[in-house]
């Protein structure tokens, strides 16, 4: 298993670069994460990264494209729940890339 | 509509379950799942009341293998692995009560 | 586009943690829910124990997977069946259930079954 080092201190991730254990998340991970991504994080970044860690808590998966958008909308509105806007934040999927950052596995049907 | 069945009746509530749900059509007994097309098991009663509302079949390799090639309730039918692709194709749809 | 929509329902009749076949059919239904058909799941015989309420897997360092049922409504998969029989055989109720479902008699269930285009069991 590869592993990332953030802070003198090592975290186990998939071949991908997902993190293994849900629990070594912390926002430090998730700031290494995302640059290694090439994503320049903002409020709104985090603010997709919150409401994904949120959802993972409530149903212990990671929702799929669709249903994230359209969960974001309901919570976030409209102008935020299309998938322009998180293509925009996470160019390479809100799905793969946001959950990536997140410290939450792929989602189930990401293909 | 097929109906699949692959677990011994003694062992599985899968037969049971799919006599009492199921609508009719075909069913079709397959590895251990023919020790219910045997006569004089507690199931013969069953199988006998099933044929008024199903078509049951049953897997001859399979009772071959299992040795009961000469005590197959009478009134089902007997099909070989041809038959079971002809039952597959003469069906709308099928479910195997795995 | 309408006419490509064909009645997919999945049937759940075993238990949740004993063998892998009750997350498989989770997971497939997930997978199922980006095609835009027309999905059902089913629960039959010990599949009903997949959806009771309250369940705690630490202790047997499996994960919980239960929660997600809850999850289906928001990918558009809303038409969950549980059988009477079923249900009752195990001493179960509505109130048990961690989501809402829709109770069939078998004969109703079976009914069910014969306007599916697919069945797929589990």
């Amino acid at each position: 298993m590869p592993n990332i080092e953030v802070n003198g201190k090592s975290y186990e991730t998939d071949e991908e670069g997902y993190l293994v254990n849900l629990a070594d998340w912390n926002m430090d991970v998730a700031n290494y994460i995302a640059q290694s991504e090439n994503l320049n994080m903002t409020d709104q970044h985090w603010e997709v990264i919150e409401f994904l860690r949120k959802y993972y808590d409530e149903f212990q998966i990671a929702p799929a494209v669709r249903v994230l958008t359209k969960a974001i909308g309901k919570k976030l509105g409209p102008e935020k729940g299309n998938s322009q806007y998180l293509y925009e934040l996470f160019p390479y999927g809100p799905g793969k890339q946001a959950c990536k950052v997140a410290g939450l596995p792929k989602p189930t049907g990401c293909i | 509509m097929l109906h699949i069945i692959n677990k011994s009746p003694l062992s599985s509530c899968a037969l049971e379950s799919c006599l009492r749900i199921a609508q009719g059509g075909d069913i079709l007994l397959i590895e251990d799942a023919v020790y219910a097309a045997a006569s004089g098991s507690a199931l013969e009663d069953k199988i006998r009341e099933a044929m008024g509302r199903f078509r049951v079949h049953a897997l001859m390799p399979d009772i071959d293998a299992r040795g009961f090639s000469e005590r197959v309730i009478e009134g089902v039918s007997k099909v070989d692995y041809g038959g079971f692709v002809d039952l597959v194709a003469a069906n709308e749809n099928c479910q195997s009560w795995l | 586009m309408g006419e490509d929509i064909k009645k997919f329902m999945f049937v759940n009749r075993k238990a949740p943690y004993g063998t892998i076949y009750a997350l498989e059919a989770l997971e497939v239904v997930l997978i199922t829910a980006a095609f835009d058909q027309d999905v059902s799941l089913a629960f039959l015989d010990d599949g009903v124990y997949q959806l009771k309420k309250g369940q705690q897997t630490k202790g047997i360092e499996t994960k919980n997977f239960s929660p997600s049922y809850r999850a289906l409504e928001g990918y558009d998969v809303e038409k969950l069946y549980v059988e009477k029989e079923s249900m009752e055989a195990r001493g179960l109720s509505e109130d048990d259930l961690l989501v809402d479902v829709i109770v069939l008699t078998s004969r109703e269930m079976g009914e069910l079954m014969e306007q599916q285009d697919v069945v797929l069991s589990f």
